[in-house]
């Protein structure tokens, strides 16, 4: 983050010494590095429409950023059709490099191919981006009810190692092993993360969410690395809970819940959970945070290739998630403009998609939101 | 004619008089000397576990149900479970227990898996479904989760690489698979459940909870009358939360199985009165079903308020495994009779009354 802070000094000269001598205390590698561009210099953004419903709704996305003036520039790029040799998936060097100079980029749906042998899609962005975050806003949206009225949380999950560091082999026939891996510098990486987002969104408390009573020493270590970190924010409440006791608390009542901060696998679990409490996948944003200020923001819905090109896709997940984007990049006015517009825009009930029980087409919905601006 | 109708609505009537009349089924016929009492091991346990024991105890009292129990005193502190305990239930081949507290993070591995690994209770399986009378969120609820209770995580093998790198071993036999999918489908077919759903994570753990779904596809094909099809964990809890009434049976893996079981039981009314037990090929033993921090907080062992509902209900499933069904029906009976009411409820269901409250009014209800 400070090779961010030093490239932009040098880029603006003395005008950048202004700007981030205000936040230089944000220690995080969040927006350091965009706190100069004003909002008449675009800023490129890294765009993956997807496969299935992606480019409808990237479509969607593009139409409702431009209709609120907000100064982004897409650099569209697709997933290959054969394996690159460097990355080892389906997905370009150049794709890569892309995300990487832009340090910004927005993501829509890759499907991933169960029991293959190559590297999954969003296993490789992860692994070769070190994104090492991934941020999962959960609120009950006002007019659209659920059997849940009062969820506002936020997970985060740990997203490079632990279970999914796909390291599996096989004994002997009928015998398999899979190594689940936890480092200290990754969870310290995460937990930092996790306690700087709650200090600067001005959240309460933290919940490290763990089974250390049974895998003693993996998350033994995981709570130990959060434990240090919470030392340093004596302000926030820090407490440690157990998965199965999370998942009940969570179904009966989430809102005992702030911000949740986890392994791989019980993210992916609990995050998915969470995602169901509100509304599906179709309504969630999420954010995975790199190295560098790096963020992707992405949509975490599957790509519905059964509903693809018949333009019924419900765009909000990607929106919610560009908000996200925004509001990383500190486009601030923006991103309550354009969040505002959608959740009046389902609230109003006028103008709802199919997944959420109403009849209007993907190019409807956006025109309805792109009204609300 | 109309006086014909008349009887008939009259007979209509007093059947739809749902909780009040029992109607009896054709009896069960005992082969002679079953009614002896039979021996089980009682393991009162921490924290709520002594309290609910204790219930379970009472009850069994007042229904002069042919058991006794062997009581022994086991603390989740204890390294091992002490022999003359394992001995016990070697012999008695059937155990009630209370929750063992297990230490965060300490050296000590804990004692209830180390009870389920040494008798090779291989399956565990928990029933969460409504209880008529209990409000929820969600209804239509009946969903049996199987779970795999020997290896996957819960293998124990952990080991600090270097410094700052720990590896833990998730383990997966095509054995341990094949015999909890046999245990999953034989269940369903004897209970007349219609479908058993596979919860897994092989798009990302490819080989292991491949195997895993393999061994399930193999059991699938010899019980073509029941559906079979498979679920990945993130999107089956997401499914719990928002449809719960597409589920019937679920078999899973170890870890999974404990999320899925306890979400389940969240949604159902809570761990308070989910029952459960955990069978192997020689040996059962019943607790109660979902184990979120299953020996409760300590404010509410003080208070006396703990939950007896869930191992009153396990403990019926204990006794149809012993084949005393009519006791079995007469403890449900009284149980849900007592819930459906509404006037005894403890903490955890809404309610103010302790345990002791509960198991009288359960007590009174038994006819």
């Amino acid at each position: 983050m400070t090779m961010a802070a030093n490239l932009a000094r040098r880029l603006i000269g003395n005008r950048s010494t202004q700007i981030l001598g205000a936040d230089s205390s944000s220690g995080a590698a969040t927006s350091v590095a965009r706190a100069f561009c004003s909002s008449s210099t675009p800023i490129t953004a890294t765009l993956f429409p997807g496969d299935g419903i992606g480019p409808e709704i990237a479509e969607s996305v593009k139409k409702v950023f431009t209709t609120a003036g907000v100064p982004i520039e897409w650099e569209e790029h697709y997933v290959g059709t054969e394996i690159d040799p460097r990355t080892q998936s389906f997905l370009t060097w150049d794709s890569l490099e892309s995300v990487r100079r832009n340090k910004v980029g927005l993501k829509g749906p890759m499907a991933t191919p169960i029991g293959k042998g190559h590297r999954s899609l969003n296993l490789t962005l992860r692994k070769e981006l070190n994104l090492y975050a991934n941020v999962r806003p959960c609120y009950s949206l006002p007019g659209y009810k659920t059997r849940y009225d009062d969820v506002d949380l936020i997970t985060i999950r740990e997203n490079t190692e632990g279970e999914y560091s796909g390291l599996e082999h096989q004994v002997v026939r009928g015998v398999v092993e899979s190594l689940k891996i936890i480092t200290r510098q990754a969870s310290l990486r995460v937990a930092e993360y996790a306690f700087l987002y709650a200090k600067t969104h001005g959240r309460e408390r933290v919940s490290a969410i763990h089974k250390a009573n049974i895998m003693q020493k993996t998350d033994g270590l995981f709570l130990k690395c959060c434990r240090e970190v919470a030392e340093k924010y004596p302000e926030i409440t820090y407490e440690e809970v157990v998965i199965d006791n999370c998942c009940m608390m969570l179904v009966k009542n989430p809102a005992l819940f702030d911000v949740l901060v986890m392994p791989n696998l019980y993210g992916d679990i609990i995050s998915d959970l969470c995602a169901g409490l509100v509304g599906g996948l179709g309504l969630t944003p999420s954010c995975n945070i790199g190295e560098d200020g790096v963020a992707l923001a992405e949509a975490v819905h599957g790509s519905a290739p059964d509903i693809a090109g018949k333009n019924l896709a419900n765009p909000t997940a990607l929106l919610l998630s560009g908000v996200m984007m925004l509001r990383h990049l500190k486009l601030n006015e923006q991103a309550e403009q354009i969040h505002s517009a959608i959740i009046n825009t389902i609230a109003e009930g006028k103008y709802r998609t199919a997944d959420l029980g109403g009849s209007s087409t993907t190019t409807e919905f956006t025109k309805a939101i792109c009204d609300h601006l | 004619m109309s006086r014909r109708s008349l009887t008939l609505l009259k007979n209509l009537a007093r059947n739809a008089n749902g909780s009040g009349i029992q109607t009896r089924s054709v009896t069960y016929m005992p082969r002679p000397g079953d009614g002896a009492p039979r021996a089980v091991t009682l393991i009162p346990g921490d924290g709520i576990g002594p309290l609910v024991t204790n219930a379970v105890e009472q009850v069994m009292e007042a229904m002069h149900a042919p058991i006794f129990f062997e009581k022994y005193d086991v603390h989740g502190e204890m390294s091992r479970m002490p022999p003359e305990v394992m001995e016990s239930i070697r012999k008695n081949k059937v155990c009630l227990k209370g929750g063992l507290k297990t230490p965060v993070g300490g050296g000590v591995s804990s004692l209830n898996v180390q009870l389920r690994k040494e008798l090779d209770l291989f399956a565990s399986l928990v029933n969460c479904f409504n209880l008529p009378g209990l409000p929820t969120r969600h209804e239509n609820v009946d969903i049996v989760v199987i779970r795999e209770n020997t290896e996957g995580e819960y293998a124990g093998l952990e080991h600090e690489v270097v410094p700052g790198v720990v590896e833990s071993l998730k383990v997966i036999t095509k054995f341990c698979s094949e015999r909890i999918a046999k245990y999953a489908f034989e269940y369903a077919y004897l209970n007349n459940r219609k479908k058993v759903t596979a919860v897994h994570k092989a798009n990302i753990m490819k080989l292991a909870d491949g195997l895993f779904l393999e061994s399930c596809r193999e059991v699938a094909k010899k019980y073509p009358s029941i559906t079979y099809n498979e679920i990945i964990v993130d999107n089956c809890c997401m499914q719990l939360v928002a449809k719960p009434e597409q589920f019937d049976v679920m078999v899973t893996p170890n870890l999974y199985g404990n999320l899925v079981a306890n979400t389940a039981a969240g949604i159902a009314g809570g761990t308070g009165v989910m029952p459960g037990g955990n069978v192997g090929a020689d040996h059962a033993v019943f607790e109660q079903g979902a184990s979120a921090g299953n020996v409760g907080k300590d404010k509410i062992v003080l208070e006396n308020k703990a939950n007896p509902v869930a191992l009153l209900l396990s403990s019926a499933m204990m006794l149809r495994h012993l084949q005393f069904p009519s006791f079995a029906d007469r403890l449900e009976t009284a149980v849900k009779k007592v819930i459906a009411e509404g006037k005894c409820r403890t903490k955890d269901l809404g309610g103010t009354s302790t345990t002791q409250q509960v198991v009288d009014a359960v007590i009174a209800k038994l006819d």
